[in-house]
């Protein structure tokens, strides 16, 4: 993975100023690059890592194991963009094994994910089954943990 | 009547110790460690916690009550591991058996490799400006260290004249490091190759610490002892605590002939025993499995190397660009104060800890070693307030006579 782009999954509000000091690329480049990602489609958007866990909101969250019947034309591609459509769903994944499609999906509470699964996700034809798992807690997000920092004491100065 | 505490008066340190000095390193770790919320570039040790996977060894090994003695060289599966891992890296093979000693880190392993070798006399050339502990070991062991300065303009790269103008009757081995704490230095192949054939020539051993080897930025990796004809005639010591990030395990290793380790492993016997056997746990699981850590870390560092070297020569402060380990080292020249001054008054003033580039030799004098193995938003803190103390010096200079004051 280009080097640039390594940072900017680290942290994406780095400026191009420092991301061209490290990298050691002018400034110009940097910004016609993170450009040029962007209008390709690589870099689809920028978000900050939130513990949401620590913000007491009324959301509740679930990943659902989806089995599908890939269509004639198509396959799974159909019904996996239909589904991905929902804003309740945050993320999605075609997956081996024992069920077809790992689905991401939050809401306000039970009641209202349990009916977007019920109403909307299962009714679609051909989807042919749902097992629903709901997150109780949140450990690591986007390689980054949610709990408070590691404190370790590092001498000042040292060999 | 005689009373049981009467004071004594006579001097019980032994003679050879009282020229050594003690490190400049603890001496303005003394004076930082007295200070609240500083910001230290003075850190020679990664600011990365050990990779989980090699953690988790190690408390793997704990739970199944991995606590006794080891051998004394080293578990026999440690010992493969890094033959293994030095045959790979620089296409040198050891045999685990009998020609690899694990050790307590790299510095025991420097220093039982000089008392294994050196008669009372005996000259142990190195090159300065260089990590802290080589002279004092050589003179541990009743021997003399002799240093070649290195020099700036030349990025402070060790050649072979250099070396024979020091060379005498009484020689007995050579001491390198590259990558070089502080100065960043590697040798090409070209320079490796002139040392290597001047110690066939005048058969010297030579002593390599190889602990930044993996941290390298620039050119190729490698090692004096897949030189031809150097395998017999070198010591090739490396560890864990730097690329690993491992410093707190405290783990190390020697690789060479024989009769050299059989040597070394007698002091090592008598004196250490053993290397803690959970340290050996997740060294073997750190070699054997986390080539891909240290590959992430190498190129972390090397973003914040391109980042502070490029900061200090923008404030004014020529730097040359280190090809390996994780030291920048500037020129402070220019400001008109000793490094030691520089040092403190940058302490003083800003709050910002370096280490005077007098703490790795006299030829350190108008350096400064800058650590950045640290995060990379506290360099860029660091390097703000650095460039407004030198923008300061800058100015008061050509109100007066005298810079920074």
């Amino acid at each position: 993975m280009d080097e640039l782009l390594r940072l900017l999954k680290e942290n994406a509000l780095e400026s191009p100023a420092n991301l061209a000091k490290m990298l050691g690329l002018s400034e110009k480049d940097v910004k016609d690059k993170i450009q040029e990602y962007e209008k390709n489609g690589v870099i689809r958007g920028y978000q900050a890592i939130v513990n949401e866990d620590s913000l007491n909101l009324d959301k509740v969250s679930a990943v659902i194991e989806v089995k599908i019947t890939p269509e004639r034309e198509g396959g799974f591609n159909g019904i996996a963009g239909r589904i991905s459509r929902f804003p309740e769903v945050d993320a999605m994944y075609l997956m081996s094994g024992a069920f077809d499609l790992l689905v991401f999906v939050s809401g306000r509470n039970l009641k209202e994910v349990a009916s977007f699964i019920s109403e909307k996700l299962a009714t679609i034809e051909g989807v042919v089954s749902t097992a629903t798992h709901f997150m109780l807690k949140i450990y690591k997000e986007k390689g980054v943990l949610m709990a408070a920092h590691d404190e370790n004491e590092r001498l000042q100065v040292s060999p | 009547m005689k009373t049981n505490d009467s004071k004594s008066h006579r001097d019980y340190i032994a003679t050879h110790l009282k020229g050594v000095p003690r490190s400049g390193i603890r001496d303005f770790f003394d004076i930082v460690s007295s200070r609240k919320d500083i910001i230290s570039l003075g850190i020679g040790e990664p600011d990365f916690a050990t990779p989980w996977g090699i953690r988790e060894a190690s408390i793997y090994a704990l739970d199944r009550g991995a606590t006794s003695y080891t051998s004394n060289l080293g578990l026999e599966s440690l010992r493969s591991a890094i033959s293994d891992y030095i045959s790979d890296k620089f296409g040198v093979r050891y045999d685990p058996a009998s020609e690899i000693l694990v050790t307590v880190g790299v510095s025991e392993a420097l220093d039982l490799a000089v008392r294994a070798i050196v008669n009372p006399g005996d000259e142990v050339i190195y090159h300065e400006p260089s990590y802290v502990c080589y002279a004092p070991i050589v003179t541990f062991a009743h021997g003399k260290s002799v240093a070649v300065q290195t020099r700036p303009e030349d990025g402070f790269v060790l050649e072979r004249d250099m070396i024979e103008k020091k060379l005498t009757d009484r020689t007995k081995a050579l001491l390198i490091n590259f990558p070089t704490n502080p100065t960043g230095a590697t040798l090409n192949r070209g320079q490796l190759e002139g040392i290597a054939k001047l110690a066939c020539e005048r058969d010297l051993l030579v002593v390599t610490d190889e602990i930044y080897s993996e941290l390298t930025y620039e050119g190729e990796r490698m090692s004096i002892a897949s030189m031809p004809g150097m395998k017999d005639r070198t010591l090739l010591l490396h560890g864990l605590s730097k690329a690993w990030a491992m410093t707190g395990f405290r783990l190390g290793y020697a690789c060479g002939r024989r009769d050299l380790i059989e040597a070394m492993m007698k002091i090592h016997q008598y004196t250490m025993m053993c290397a803690p056997i959970l340290s050996q746990k997740a060294g073997i699981e750190a070699l054997r499995n986390h080539d891909a850590d240290v590959e992430r870390m190498r190129r972390a560092y090397e973003k914040r190397r391109n980042y502070i070297v490029s900061s200090l020569n923008e404030m004014g402060l020529s730097c040359h660009m280190p090809k390996g380990a994780f030291y920048a080292f500037p020129d402070i020249r220019s400001c008109g104060l000793s490094s030691k001054d520089f040092a403190l008054r940058l302490l003083d003033e800003e709050n910002v800890a370096c280490v005077p580039g007098t703490a790795f030799g006299s030829s350190g004098e108008g350096f400064l070693r800058c650590s950045y193995a640290t995060d990379i938003e506290e360099i860029k803190e660091a390097m703000k307030r650095m460039a407004a103390f030198v923008e300061r010096g800058a100015r008061n200079a050509e109100r007066g006579p005298t810079p920074f004051s």
